[in-house]
């Protein structure tokens, strides 16, 4: 399953000779070594600059002065706002989208429902393709002008939902098919109905893999800028109700270090936040998968 | 077998699936929408105005849209050109060259480099990269450093999806290479590279769309000024950022103008994943 073969394989005496082999080496060894290194100095940069910033103040407290004191108080709650209703708006709508596109509930596919399949995987394709500032447009068209929802954390989450959706669905959809189908087969014997089945059989066998589709959806939504700007707005007061502005963490960091003079150490500190918070996701959607990957 | 939860179920999961696929529709429509009124009564001069002065209303202003396309074209072809050995090596590494273990972490270095923020990558090219190249050549801020920082944030797309189409082509045709006692360069350029070129197209294709929709990186360490680039250093301002600098003030044919530069960046990105997706089902023998 690996595909992974090697030298070792072989005997190195049988591949890894020749002057050719050797320059290959050398410059498969240049670019992870390059890779590793900047993101070596961009995490040292960071910490470098923003360690000092970071307190429980820093994260409690609201800005002053444009951000340049003070600290992410109001802009790590806007954020948690945004996601929570991104997350909201994207799960059910993408579990239930899955549900349908593994195929795992239900007859298989006629003609029509096929074709039908077929157009919903290609549009999710191009969903996922469509740059992060024409999301902004469209958001900023639709959810705040059409809908009259202003700049709004909700205008902004649902935003991030649309985004986060096809993600959603690709992770949900593959761990609904990687359920073995004895189990499916064995509820149907047993005369469960199809809705049962789903809930009790499939979902909880699914969970981990669903899970992992959950966090890169999160990961997504919390390192997006662009397509905020114009949906969720600037303002970075504590919001009221989802129907107030609220400013993201990653528009912070964009707004200290563009707008504001002196802003630079409170955008490394935040930076620092985000980091943080999107490396502790990630690290934790790999590990999930790898061990849900082992189980499987 | 028709049970009414079964039917409810079956009915709910259809409508979200519609909801899925209408979303697309709907940004293409209502981005659509709000650019048309520009497209009427602008039109051609999208193209044929060289310079970008929207804001003074349609008969006075001007709406050259091509010296922001070319720097975003130049931006996506510098990236290619930078990424595309980068990716080809680092699927080499972890394939052919890397003990093991130490693929395994590369991999997750990688993984953990593309999720990475868009913003923070803006944020440390203007601070660390920007700098250093204003003391090559000033102002500093340019399209070299876009590439750069574009490149950097391409990297991981092109080369885990090239990593995995290596994987595909080694299982089917390693051994039988191996035994013909082909050496490992040869190999890997006769055989592996020809066998998983679908899966490279793919890869640079999905990297393209996402370096020509990439926004805040470029927004922070291009310079932002409306110029055909004559060279590396000269600053830039990209279609994407132009977007994100002027849509705060915009109002009548200047915000229609910039839906119309959001319509032509959809419809570029469309035609990639689309490609993308066809080329990518294609087998490998039949491509060749």
């Amino acid at each position: 399953m690996s595909g992974r073969v090697r030298a070792g394989a072989f005997g190195p005496a049988q591949l890894g000779n020749g002057r050719n082999d050797r320059l290959l080496a050398v410059a498969a060894w240049t670019v992870p070594v390059l890779v590793g290194g900047v993101f070596g100095w961009l995490l040292f940069d960071l910490l470098r600059h923003g360690l000092g910033g970071l307190s429980w103040t820093f994260l409690t407290t609201a800005p002053e002065a444009a951000g340049r004191a003070g600290g992410i108080g109001p802009v790590l709650f806007s954020t948690l706002l945004i996601l929570a209703v991104c997350l909201l708006a994207a799960v059910p709508v993408g579990m239930l989208t899955a549900v349908l596109l593994s195929g795992v509930v239900g007859r298989p596919p006629s003609q029509m429902r096929s074709t039908f399949l077929r157009s919903v995987r290609r549009s999710l394709d191009v969903l996922a393709g469509v740059p992060s500032i024409v999301f902004g447009l469209f958001g900023n068209a639709f959810f705040s002008i059409v809908l009259g929802m202003g700049f709004s954390i909700l205008s902004g989450g649902l935003t991030l939902a649309c985004m986060v959706l096809p993600i959603f669905i690709r992770e949900a959809e593959e761990a609904l098919r990687q359920v073995p189908a004895e189990l499916r087969l064995s509820a149907a014997a047993l005369g469960l109905s199809r809705t049962k089945t789903l809930t009790s059989i499939l979902l909880p066998a699914a969970l981990p893999g669903i899970t992992v589709g959950l966090v890169l959806g999160i990961g997504r939504a919390l390192a997006e800028t662009a397509a905020l700007i114009f949906t969720s707005g600037y303002v970075d007061r504590m919001p009221g109700s989802l129907l107030d502005s609220g400013r993201s963490l990653s528009i912070h960091i964009y707004d200290l270090s563009m707008n504001v003079a002196g802003g630079e150490p409170n955008a490394y500190a935040t930076a620092l936040v985000l980091v943080g918070l999107l490396l502790v996701i990630n690290s934790a959607a790999a590990s999930l998968s790898a061990r849900w990957h082992r189980r499987g | 077998m028709a049970r009414p939860a079964d039917r409810v179920l079956s009915l709910a999961s259809r409508v979200a699936a519609a909801a899925s696929a209408v979303v697309v529709m709907l940004i293409a429509l209502f981005v659509g929408w709000e650019a048309w009124p520009a497209l009427r009564d602008v039109g051609s001069r999208f193209v044929t105005d060289s310079s970008w002065h929207p804001a003074a209303g349609t008969e006075a202003g001007t709406f050259g849209l091509l010296p922001m396309a070319a720097a975003t074209g130049a931006a996506a072809a510098g990236v290619l050109v930078l990424a595309t050995p980068a990716a080809l090596l680092s699927a080499i590494f972890c394939r052919f060259y890397a003990p093991r273990p130490l693929a395994m972490i590369y991999r997750r270095l990688v993984e953990l480099l593309a999720g990475v923020p868009s913003v923070v990558y803006g944020f440390w090219g203007l601070v660390v990269l920007v700098p250093l190249v204003r003391r090559l050549e000033p102002p500093g801020a340019s399209l070299l450093t876009g590439i750069l920082v574009l490149a950097l944030m391409i990297l991981p797309t092109v080369a885990l999806t090239v990593d995995a189409a290596f994987g595909r082509a080694a299982e089917e045709h390693l051994a039988g290479g191996a035994a013909l006692g082909l050496s490992r360069p040869t190999l890997i350029f006769e055989i592996v590279l020809p066998a998983s070129r679908s899966g490279l197209a793919t890869g640079l294709m999905l990297g393209a769309g996402r370096a020509l929709g990439e926004t805040m990186a470029v927004l922070m360490v291009c310079g932002n000024v409306v110029q055909i680039p004559d060279s590396l250093f000269d600053p830039v301002r990209t279609l994407t950022a132009n977007i994100a600098l002027e849509m705060a003030y915009a109002t009548d044919h200047h915000r229609a103008a910039l839906f119309v530069s959001g319509l032509v960046l959809l419809a570029a990105v469309s035609v990639l994943v689309l490609a993308a997706g066809r080329w990518g089902g294609v087998e490998p023998e039949m491509a060749s």
